[in-house]
């Protein structure tokens, strides 16, 4: 497999994470908690018999129609078996005397990942809700602003990424000096911050006119309004937009990683495992599961927001 | 025209204040003045101007109740926005106890409740009335017991830690009410507000409103389709008609001061009386010219049709809008 391979991987992976984020909030009125967790792991369990079934019964050069592959190989070397990657798992990272488990190589890149990503996410949060409050406050900001928030996201990452690098190298104040960690954290501010100023705009204008003209009558000014209105009532709005940016923010660490090379990540151990692939298939695997995992807490965390806000809830829709 | 309608309004004026009894005296300014006041729509690009209010005066005297009647589309709900400030009239002049609407507004000398209660639903019922007081930094303590005077007033005393979404439309509409009298207001400015709510509640409704504005001595102005309620309610009825909105008729309901209402009032002879004289003057009234003259004529028809009510909740008067 190679680097190129293994990143298109990362980003399937983190994508279906993305999809199960959005498709979250909708379920829980219908479901239980208990069904929840048993119907995700079934999920799973299903995902893992379908690899299995076709690795078992697909042809060994996989399918090819007219000279593209449209399914991939089922050699041992391009599709592990499931169980062979979670063996790995409990294996020495590499044959070298004293290398730690896999698992514990992977939680802790997982964990350096994650609290990058999670930087990123509070800085991309803050800096998409007030570019939301100007673009509320003032109609021409909206006007100026909306479309080159829309056209940022069509930089590809790893345009940005040198240049954040190349900046930030320069920065010196006093005994602060710029981390390439930092890099990394602006870049997944760089893509959080979208879904959240497009959400949190949305749900500042979301009040109703009556509920508008009621604070007009009381002659509340714009902070009373948008302290007891307005940020209120886009709760049901940012939340999402919240869960979005923090998927969002694992991309963007776990991508920005590989592009400015910076180790201790899953980025780089995905790289630097996807060569060992030859001689180790069930290896780059590990570093996924990782960066699945990482979204995984990123959502919940999320979640767990939305818990401490249900109050502000209450006017959503029950599905 | 003009002065027909001045005139008209003028004299409703005198009859009502001697209606509304010794709550006028000769020095306290009017709760509510509109004089000579338009309003046009839009005129922006090729779009034609639309004149929703043209050249309407009116005046409410201190603890007067005041119904705004009339077709959709008559301005009875712009009228009411001119007099709270949420929009400004094309010309002519509004004064709310002496001073500039805007004024009025800021200084919330009155209180405003529309057809939807309008809480907010993360609020519980407490908090939404609170609401204003806490705006306007009400202590903590003062607040507290502002609210549960309120709660008991409207009947709710058992709900304040509820959440709106756990009330049915009239209890929800009783918190809307409560929230517009929670600063005392002297002037009450109500747009349908039981428009949306059945006709049982709404009679409950209309009984407890004039229960409270008894208690309260608030001046009322009051939009709604249902000549009923605008009798049952008011000390006088403007009658409205639409395209430009225009003052018809000012109807004084001699029925007594809004202490001395009831549910007995319903089955009065002077009840019956009072609608019939607003029916007359919504449907069938003689305006001298204009497009009035032509709903004249359908006027009977549309009034067959519509029974007691002008209107069905999201209707149009069947008459008048087949023009």
């Amino acid at each position: 497999m190679t680097v190129s391979e293994a990143l298109k991987t990362v980003d399937a992976g983190s994508v279906g994470t993305v999809a199960d984020v959005v498709e979250a909030p909708r379920a829980p009125r219908r479901v239980g908690a208990g069904r929840r967790v048993l119907l995700g792991a079934l999920g799973v369990v299903i995902l893992a018999a379908v690899w299995e079934l076709y690795k078992a019964l697909g042809p060994a050069d996989g399918v090819v129609i007219g000279g593209i592959t449209v399914l991939p190989r089922t050699t041992d070397l391009a599709m592990p078996h499931v169980w062979d990657m979670i063996a790995r798992l409990f294996e020495p990272v590499s044959s070298i005397a004293g290398a730690p488990p896999m698992w514990l190589a992977v939680l802790q890149a997982s964990a350096f990942s994650l609290g990058i990503a999670a930087v990123g996410w509070v800085v991309g949060v803050l800096v998409g809700g007030l570019l939301a409050v100007l673009m509320q406050r003032f109609i021409t900001a909206e006007a100026a602003v909306l479309p080159w928030i829309i056209l940022s996201q069509t930089v590809p990452l790893i345009a940005i990424a040198p240049l954040v690098r190349r900046w930030g190298a320069q920065i010196h104040l006093g005994t602060f000096e710029w981390a390439p960690w930092m890099s990394v954290a602006v870049i997944a501010s760089y893509l959080a911050f979208f879904p959240v100023s497009i959400g949190a705009l949305r749900g500042l204008n979301s009040p109703d006119t009556n509920h508008v003209e009621l604070m007009r009558s009381y002659a509340a000014g714009w902070w009373s309004t948008l302290v007891r209105l307005r940020l209120p009532a886009s709760v049901p709005y940012l939340l999402p937009a919240l869960r979005l940016g923090a998927a969002s923010a694992v991309i963007g660490t776990v991508v920005a990683e590989v592009s400015i090379g910076l180790r201790g990540g899953i980025g780089r151990m995905v790289v630097e495992f996807a060569a060992a692939a030859g001689g180790d298939p069930a290896k780059p695997w590990a570093p996924i599961f990782g960066a699945v995992l990482v979204g995984l807490l990123a959502a919940g965390f999320v979640s767990l927001i939305g818990v401490f806000l249900r109050r502000y809830r209450r006017g959503e829709v029950p599905a | 025209m003009t002065d027909q309608n001045a005139t008209a309004t003028d004299g409703g004026s005198v009859a009502a204040s001697a209606g509304a009894g010794a709550t006028r005296t000769a020095t306290a300014p009017d709760a509510v003045t509109v004089s000579g006041v338009s309003r046009v729509f839009g005129s922006r690009g090729r779009e034609a101007s639309v004149t929703a209010l043209d050249d309407v005066s009116l005046d409410v005297a201190p603890g007067e109740f005041v119904s705004l009647i009339g077709p959709s589309g008559c301005g009875k709900s712009t009228l009411l926005r001119l007099i709270a400030d949420l929009d400004q009239p094309s010309s002519g002049q509004i004064s709310v106890f002496g001073k500039p609407a805007r004024r009025a507004r800021i200084d919330q000398d009155y209180g405003i409740a529309f057809q939807q209660a309008g809480l907010l639903p993360w609020r519980t019922v407490a908090a939404n009335i609170e609401l204003p007081l806490e705006l306007h930094r009400v202590g903590a303590a003062e607040r507290r017991t502002r609210v549960g005077d309120l709660l008991s007033l409207v009947g709710l005393d058992d709900f304040g830690s509820k959440y709106p979404d756990q009330l049915s439309g009239g209890m929800q509409q009783r918190v809307a009410i409560a929230r517009a009298l929670a600063e005392s207001p002297r002037l009450l400015l109500m747009d349908e507000p039981f428009g949306a709510l059945d006709e049982m509640t709404r009679e409950r409704m209309q009984n407890e409103l004039l229960r409270i504005c008894a208690e309260t001595d608030a001046a009322v102005v009051f939009v709604t389709h249902s000549i009923p309620e605008a009798v049952f309610l008011s000390h006088r009825v403007v009658v409205m008609s639409p395209r430009p909105g225009r003052i018809v008729d000012v109807i004084p309901v001699g029925l007594g001061s809004t202490a001395d209402r009831g549910e007995a009032l319903r089955e009065d002879a002077g009840f019956f009386d009072a609608v019939g004289a607003v029916r007359e003057a919504l449907h069938g009234h003689p305006v001298s010219a204009g497009p009035a003259t032509s709903a004249t004529s359908t006027g009977s028809a549309g009034e067959a049709r519509e029974g007691a009510n002008l209107c069905e909740p999201s209707g149009r008067p069947a008459g008048r809008e087949s023009r």
